[in-house]
């Protein structure tokens, strides 16, 4: 690690979450890059936006499928610095879907919002 | 911002999605299936004529030359090749890829 | 500038990849700096040396090595991702007491500590994926 990192380079990064659980595997691997980017004390934000809103839906339950349910990472967020979750409203709204719904706390933002988040964001991930 | 697509309008919501997200002086850039978007005369090239009143259009050459559109891209786009995909990244603070 | 590039699927099923590498082609054209290519998701495939493609198709993985070595390049494999796929190098190999590795010459297996540090490091960072 360079010293201008150990100096405290930080930036501020955002996981633009879009995809829906399970079907594909982008929600989880992204999932473990954040908790991995957890460690260099990044200024980091989570966005949930179209289908990526399903991957908070509370009530999963994936014995039927054998796959590991890593909904619950999500409420574990919080424990590694990570409490900045942006779920956008219009998502929510289109797939009948609330705030109640989901397995953690959250701030539900507009798309104008999060067109802002996004545009005040100087790494972009999305997988 | 640079925006980038890579599907069709047809297949996935990337698309409108992008749309819906980028803010003036923003570019967006059409590569891969995502060129088709542009074609002439079609619902989502009517989309992208209200998106370039406010946001740069592109799309990639090679993938419009490699899906035989060439002929067929509508007024108001501009072509680019790989450097100019680079110059354009280059040019916007941050990239976003809608996938 | 310093260019980061993420590649998240594997080659020959998604353009991803082939867009993935012209960019980075042209972007050390005009003298850039690229800090490094990660490979996540499917991505990790792109290294293996075990592909062979038909003699008039291109070959990815050669096609990646050949420019890392001609500019140096840094081609990181995820290593969570290089498992779960059947990636291996010679030393992961031997710890999970497999009978072979299969990867190609240039890239290099680690951590996605190693893409927190691309984005932290490189001006931009260009994702290709699907």
């Amino acid at each position: 690690m360079s010293e201008e990192m150990e100096g405290g380079t930080v930036k501020k990064f955002l996981y633009v979450n879009r995809k829906a659980p399970y079907g594909t595997i982008y929600a989880l691997e992204s999932l473990e890059v954040v908790l991995i980017g957890a460690a260099f004390e990044q200024d980091v934000s989570l966005a949930f936006i179209d289908d990526g809103v399903y991957e908070l839906m509370k009530g999963q339950n994936t014995k039927g499928i054998d796959m590991k349910n890593f909904s619950p990472t999500y409420r574990a967020l919080e424990g590694y610095d990570v409490e900045k979750l942006y779920v956008e409203k219009e998502s929510l709204d289109a797939r009948g879907l609330a705030e109640a719904d989901l397995i953690v706390p959250v701030k539900v933002i507009s798309a104008r919002e999060m067109t802002d988040l996004m545009a005040e964001s100087e790494v972009v991930l999305s997988f | 911002m640079l925006h980038t697509v890579n599907k069709t309008p047809y297949e996935r919501n990337s698309f409108d999605s992008c749309l819906a997200h980028a803010r003036k002086g923003d570019a967006v850039l059409l590569i891969e299936d995502g060129v088709y978007a542009a074609m002439k005369g079609t619902a989502p090239a009517k989309k992208l004529e209200q998106a370039a009143k406010a946001v740069a259009i592109y799309v990639l050459q090679p993938d419009v030359e490699a899906r035989g559109i060439a002929g067929r891209i509508m007024d108001g786009v501009k072509l680019v090749d790989y450097a100019g995909f680079v110059d354009l990244a280059a040019e916007h603070p941050t990239v976003q890829a809608w996938l | 500038m310093k260019f980061a590039i993420l590649v998240n699927e594997g080659p020959y099923t998604h353009q991803a990849v082939d867009t993935a590498y012209q960019f980075t082609k042209a972007a050390l054209e005009k003298g850039h700096e690229i800090f490094r290519v990660f490979f996540y998701h499917d991505g990790v495939n792109n290294g293996t040396r075990l592909m062979v493609p038909p003699q008039d198709d291109r070959n990815i993985q050669k096609r990646w090595s050949e420019l890392g070595e001609k500019h140096k390049l840094d081609l990181v494999v995820c290593i969570a991702a290089a498992q779960r796929r059947g990636l291996l190098d010679e030393n992961e190999a031997k710890r999970q007491g497999k009978d072979g590795n299969n990867i190609a010459p240039g890239f290099r297996i680690s951590g996605l500590g190693q893409l927190i540090e691309a984005g932290i490091q490189a001006d931009r960072l260009v994702t290709f994926g699907d």
